[in-house]
C-alpha cells in the first residue's frame, strides 16, 4: 500500500469526522472591533494613544484568556479579537467616513471609540442607521442619549455632568465659606457644558457664592497671558477648569510662572491625564479629577490591580482614565457579547444590543450599572483628591480622595442632566 | 487702572508672540510672493528642536544662564536646515508656477511634516519649561508678570530693530528691498535673484523656527501647534500688508492690544476680536496697512 493511498482514507474519516461534530466545537470565529481613537493631533497624548494602548493590552489578555474573572473566557465567547486601530483626526465628515468604511467595508462586528464629543454627535445617527453596534469610550457630551433613545449606541464611561456636579461638592465640602469662584474653559461644547454643569451645580449648592471671571479661551490657544491677568485681578477663592492636553498643561506652566495658584485653589476636572508627566510642575494642593473613579482614584480591587499591572509593564507609566474608560468600554461589550452568544452561535448586533441594554458589571474603574438613556448610558461612582508631589518617592499623590455615589452625581434616568440641575439635583442620593 | 495697564502689558506680550512669529512669513511673501504654509511647520519643529535641547542641556547640568540661547540655537538651526531642503529640494521646482498652486505645495508639505514630527519625536508631548521657571517673576500691584514674557517683549523690540536696520542700512538689504519692489527690474540690473530667494527663504524658516524656539517653555509642545499659529500669523500679515515687515509690527500690536481688552472687558468677543479687527482693517484698506505702491506695467 503505497502512501498515497495510506493517506487517503484517513482524510476521508476526518473529513466524516468534523461534519458529525456540533457546531460549537468548530473553531470558532474572529470578532473583528474598530477601535478609534487620536492617533495624531493635540488629543492623541493625553487621550487617543492611552486609549488605544489600554485597547491593546486588554485584546492581548482577553485573547490569551489572562484576564481575571468573570472576564476569563478567551476572547469574546471563544473568539479571538481581532482590533483595527483608526486615527479619529480630521474633520466630523472624515470620522464618519472612517466609520462607514469600518462597518461596510471591513465589515467589523462593533466600533469602540471615540474621545471628541463633536465626533460622537457625528456618528450617533450614522450608527443607528447602519444598525452598527457601537460604543463611546471617551467623549462626554449627555446629548447623546438625552436627544432621543438610541438602540445601536451605548456609553459605559459616564457623561460630563457627573464631573462638575462632583467637583462643586468636593470644592465645597472642603473649602467653606467660598464667596466667589472663577472659569477658564475652552470655547467649544465640552468647555461651555463643563462650566455650565459646574456653575449650574454651584448655584444649587452654594447660592451666595457668585461667579465672577468667566473665560472661554479659542481652542488649542496656547497663550493664556491676558487670561491669567485677569483672574490674577480677580478675589475668586476657586477656579475651576476642564482644559485637557497642551491647553492644560501650556495654562499650569504660565499661572505657575505668574503665581496664580497661590492666588486661587484650581480645580481641574480632568487634571489626572496630566500628573504622571508634570510631576512636580504639576502644583500642589490641585483638586484633582479622572472623568471617574479612575487612576489613582480607582478603588483597590483585584481587577484595577491587573489592569495597572499589565498596562504599566507594557508602556512603563501607569494607566490614566482614558485608558480605564476603553478598559470598561471592552469588558462591557466582552459581557454582552458572551450574554448574547449564550443563546447560541456568532450573536448579531440585535442579539448585543439587547444584552448589552441595562447591563451591570464591575470593571477596573468599579461598578458600571447602564442606568441612563434607557439602558444605554452607563453610570458610575466617582472621586475628587487632592494633588501632592511626594518629594521622598518623586511621584505624584492623591490625598484627601472623597468618593460619590454614582446616583449622587449623575441624574436620575428619564431627564436631562442640565434640567435637573437647574431643578435643584432632586433625587441625588449622597 | 490696574486693568488699563494690565491690557497694555498683556497686550505687548500677546503681540511680541504674534510678530516674532508673523516676521519669517511675511518676510517669505514680500520677497518671494509664497504665502507659506509650511511656516507653521517651521514654528512646530522650532518648538520641537527646543524642548529637545532644554532636555539635552538639564541633563548635562551646564550653566542656567546660557540654556536660553542653547535652546535658541538649537531650534534656528533645525529651520536653517528645513529652509535649506525645502527650498532647494522642492520650492525652486515651482517658481513661476501659478500662485495658487505653489500654495497647495506649501500645504501639502504642512501636512507630510505634521508626520514627519510624529516619526522623530513620537505622539506624546514635551515640556521645556525650566528657562521660564528660571526666569522668576516680577509683582506690579495685584498684577504678577512673568520675566520670561518680558524677554520676549525686549526680542520682538530686538528684531524689528535688526529688520529695520538690515533693510535700510546694510548691502543685502536693499537688494532685497529691490527683489521685493520688482523681482523682474531688480534682475535685469544683474541682482541674482536665485539667491535672494533662497537666502530669503532660509532666513524666514530659522524666523519661524525661532518663533516656535522661544514659546516652547511656555507652551505644552505637542502635536498641532503650528495649526493655529499659521491662522494667527495670516491675520496678523494681511493687517500689516503683505510682505510688509512694519506692517506686521503694527498688525501685531493692534491684534495683541485689542484681543487683551476683549480678555479683560468683554471675554465673550475674545474669538471674535482677532478676525474682527481684520475684517475691519481690510474693509478700509483691502491690501493692508502697509502695502507698497505697485508700479504699473505696461
Amino acid at each position: 500500500m503505497s502512501a498515497r493511498t495510506r493517506i487517503l482514507p484517513a482524510l476521508v474519516a476526518l473529513a466524516a469526522v468534523a461534519a458529525v461534530l456540533p457546531a460549537g466545537a468548530q473553531q470558532p470565529a474572529t470578532v473583528k472591533l474598530g477601535i478609534v481613537s487620536f492617533l495624531t493631533g493635540p488629543a492623541a497624548s493625553p487621550f487617543g494613544i492611552p486609549g488605544r494602548n489600554g485597547a491593546e493590552i486588554v485584546i492581548e489578555a482577553l485573547n490569551a484568556g489572562k484576564a481575571p474573572p468573570p472576564f476569563d473566557k478567551v476572547g469574546f465567547g471563544g473568539s479571538k479579537v481581532e482590533a483595527k486601530y483608526v486615527d479619529e483626526a480630521g474633520s466630523a465628515a472624515n470620522v464618519v467616513t472612517e466609520f462607514r468604511n469600518l462597518v461596510q467595508r471591513d465589515q467589523v462586528d462593533a466600533v469602540v471609540g471615540y474621545v471628541s464629543s463633536g465626533s460622537c454627535l457625528a456618528v450617533t445617527p450614522v450608527a443607528e442607521e447602519l444598525k452598527a453596534l457601537t460604543v463611546f469610550y471617551d467623549c462626554g457630551t449627555p446629548r447623546i442619549f438625552e436627544e432621543k433613545p438610541r438602540r445601536y449606541v451605548f456609553r459605559v464611561s459616564p457623561h460630563a455632568t457627573m464631573d462638575n456636579v462632583a467637583a462643586a461638592r468636593y470644592v465645597l465640602a472642603k473649602k467653606k465659606n467660598i464667596t466667589s469662584y472663577s472659569g477658564i474653559n475652552q470655547n467649544y461644547a465640552w468647555g461651555q457644558d463643563s462650566w455650565r454643569d459646574f456653575e449650574g451645580a454651584m448655584k444649587v449648592l452654594a447660592p451666595k457664592a457668585t461667579a465672577d471671571k468667566v473665560l472661554f479661551p479659542k481652542l488649542f490657544a496656547g497663550e493664556y497671558g491676558a487670561e491669567i491677568s485677569t483672574l490674577l485681578t480677580s478675589k475668586s477663592q476657586i477656579l475651576h477648569t476642564s482644559f485637557y492636553d497642551g491647553d492644560l498643561e501650556s495654562f499650569i506652566f504660565q499661572e505657575q510662572a505668574r503665581g496664580l495658584d497661590k492666588r486661587m485653589t484650581i480645580i481641574m476636572t480632568t487634571g489626572e491625564t496630566a500628573i504622571w508627566r508634570l510631576k512636580d510642575k504639576m502644583p500642589d494642593g490641585t483638586i484633582i479629577g479622572a472623568r471617574g473613579a479612575n487612576g489613582p482614584l480607582a478603588r483597590d480591587t483585584e481587577i484595577n490591580r491587573w489592569f495597572q499591572k499589565i498596562y504599566t509593564d507594557r508602556y512603563n507609566t501607569p494607566p490614566t482614565y482614558p485608558a480605564y474608560q476603553m478598559a470598561q468600554s471592552l469588558l462591557g461589550l466582552k459581557l454582552a457579547y458572551e450574554k448574547a452568544a449564550a443563546a447560541g452561535g456568532k450573536p448579531n448586533a440585535d442579539a448585543v444590543a439587547a444584552a448589552f441594554t441595562g447591563l451591570e458589571f464591575t470593571g477596573p474603574a468599579g461598578h458600571v450599572k447602564m442606568a441612563l438613556g434607557e439602558g444605554h448610558q452607563g453610570i458610575t461612582e466617582t472621586a475628587y483628591g487632592t494633588y501632592k508631589f511626594n518629594k521622598q518617592t518623586k511621584m505624584p499623590e492623591i490625598v484627601d480622595i472623597v468618593r460619590f455615589p454614582a446616583e449622587c452625581v449623575n441624574p436620575p434616568p428619564g431627564i436631562d442632566a442640565d434640567k435637573w440641575i437647574a431643578g435643584g439635583m432632586k433625587g441625588a442620593k449622597c | 487702572m490696574l486693568t488699563a495697564f494690565a491690557i497694555f502689558a498683556d497686550g505687548l506680550v500677546y503681540a511680541a508672540y504674534l510678530f516674532i512669529v508673523a516676521i519669517g512669513l511675511t518676510l517669505i511673501f514680500g520677497v518671494m510672493k509664497i504665502l507659506n504654509v509650511t511656516h507653521g511647520s517651521f514654528y512646530a519643529f522650532g518648538a520641537y528642536g527646543a524642548a529637545t535641547a532644554v532636555g539635552i542641556y538639564a541633563n548635562a547640568g551646564w550653566p542656567a544662564a546660557l540654556g536660553f540661547l542653547f535652546m535658541l540655537a538649537f531650534g534656528m538651526a533645525i529651520g536653517l536646515v528645513m529652509g535649506v531642503i525645502l527650498e532647494r529640494g522642492l520650492l525652486r521646482l515651482v517658481y513661476g508656477r501659478d500662485e495658487v498652486i505653489v500654495v497647495l505645495v506649501t500645504y501639502a508639505t504642512f501636512l507630510i511634516l505634521e508626520d514627519v514630527i510624529v516619526l522623530i519625536w513620537g505622539a506624546q508631548s514635551y515640556a521645556a519649561y525650566q528657562p521660564m521657571v528660571a526666569a522668576g517673576n516680577i509683582e506690579i500691584g495685584d498684577l504678577i508678570l512673568s520675566n520670561y514674557d518680558l524677554v520676549l517683549v525686549a526680542l520682538a523690540a530686538g528684531l524689528a530693530a535688526l529688520a529695520y536696520w538690515a533693510l535700510k542700512y546694510t548691502r543685502y538689504g536693499r537688494l532685497l528691498t529691490t527683489v521685493i519692489f520688482d523681482r523682474e527690474t531688480a534682475a535685469a540690473f544683474g541682482i541674482n535673484v536665485t539667491v535672494v530667494y533662497t537666502a530669503t527663504f532660509i532666513l524666514g524658516a530659522m524666523l519661524g523656527a525661532l518663533g516656535g524656539a522661544v514659546m516652547a517653555p511656555k507652551i505644552s509642545v505637542t502635536l498641532g501647534i503650528g495649526v493655529e499659529v499659521i491662522v494667527l500669523a495670516f491675520a496678523v500679515v494681511a493687517i500689516g500688508g503683505m510682505g510688509s515687515i512694519e506692517g506686521a509690527l503694527v498688525g501685531a500690536l493692534i491684534v495683541g492690544i485689542c484681543r487683551a481688552a476683549a480678555v479683560h472687558l468683554v471675554p465673550q468677543i475674545e474669538l471674535f476680536v482677532i478676525y474682527g479687527v481684520m475684517a475691519l482693517v481690510l474693509v478700509v484698506r483691502p491690501y493692508g496697512l502697509f502695502v507698497r505702491a505697485r508700479p504699473r506695467k505696461i
